[in-house]
């Protein structure tokens, strides 16, 4: 339980750090070509790795994980928003895990 | 006539929080197999406001990560924060009071950020709050209700549900990969990669925060190195 609390204020304490720092000392652009880079395709980067394969072990059937990563992938690729994309995902396990669990 | 920043704020922060709310159901989901508590939950959200920073997190409590590798977790993944406040403080009066730039900074969020860097002139720290003081509570009751429901919904349904995340994500890194093929190369090599990592024999037993972390620095230096930011064109916003 308190582990747990020291878990979680840790994550807060960096998080916080990582977004007022910049607010209180850097009122300048980042010059260096490499860091802007390197910050300009981490989230895409971690997000990706996050996602897969992770995706196909949250579902009880895998195949109805790589379906939703199918459909998760064609939705936001022709537009779908951010809800829209995770509901399409949802919608897809549901559906293919009537028939396959 | 003209609407208090606050007041839009507030308007702006609807539809965010109606996203958050289901969204973060999915991430109390997450929570519950941690082991957190309903109220652990609320405060964790309501405190970091972070999807992808708090999953990443909830995933190392549930291993018994050392605290260590949890502050570095939450370095990496929430590291395009920074770059959005490096955005923000250009746009921040330079007289701005300290305890607004202390507030401004808790809400830091991609659809937060979105909507106050997309409005003309200096950032107005009323409007954040407003916008806050709608999105944030939205977020830490959905991970509430994710823990609670998680007991109580069938399997079925929590089977369906803990995928909204991940459909979340991929609605971030998909449309610029639409956009920029070197974008598109690290997407791809990123999946191609994280499954060999958790394929291979030894690097398998690896904690996966200890993969996703290797793997984010190894694959953003690459693409760093090989296809480096134009500094014309400001594609900054994630």
């Amino acid at each position: 339980m308190l582990k747990t609390w020291i878990y979680i204020l840790v994550m807060f304490a960096v998080t916080y750090l990582v977004r007022v720092l910049p607010l209180l000392v850097f009122r300048k652009p980042i010059e260096n070509r490499f860091i802007k880079s390197f910050l300009y395709y981490v989230p895409y980067v971690t997000l990706a790795v996050m996602t897969f394969p992770a995706i196909t072990e949250a579902t009880q059937n895998p195949i109805a994980g790589y379906a939703a990563l199918l459909v998760g992938l064609i939705a936001a690729w022709f537009g779908a928003n951010l809800f829209l994309t995770a509901a399409g995902c949802c919608l897809t396990v549901l559906l293919l895990e009537l028939f396959l669990v | 006539m003209q609407q208090r920043p606050f007041t839009s704020g507030l308007k702006a922060g609807v539809p965010i929080g109606l996203g958050y709310f289901a969204v973060s159901f999915s991430l109390g989901i997450t929570a519950k197999k941690a082991g957190l508590t309903i109220f652990q939950g609320f405060a964790a959200s309501l405190l970091t406001n972070a999807s992808a920073g708090e999953y990443a997190v909830f995933s190392l409590i549930a291993e018994a990560a050392p605290y260590l590798l949890v502050a570095l977790m939450s370095v990496i993944v929430n590291a395009r924060y920074f770059l959005m406040s490096c955005a923000l403080a250009q746009r921040i009066r330079s007289d701005e009071k300290w305890i607004n730039r202390l507030g401004i900074g808790m809400y830091v969020t991609d659809e937060i950020f979105g909507v106050t860097i997309a409005r003309p002139g200096y950032v107005n720290a009323s409007f954040v709050y407003g916008c806050a003081v709608v999105a944030s509570p939205c977020w830490a009751l959905g991970t509430a209700l994710g823990i609670a429901a998680g007991n109580v919904l069938p399997l079925r349904a929590v089977s369906a549900l803990s995928v909204a995340l991940y459909g979340m994500f991929l609605a971030v890194i998909v449309p610029p990969s639409r956009k920029n093929k070197a974008v598109l190369a690290a997407v791809a090599v990123s999946f191609a990669l994280s499954y060999a990592m958790a394929r291979l024999p030894v690097v398998r037993e690896w904690s996966g925060g200890n993969r996703t972390i290797l793997l984010t620095i190894l694959i953003a230096a690459a693409a760093a190195l090989i296809r480096p930011v134009d500094d014309d064109k400001e594609e900054q916003h994630a």
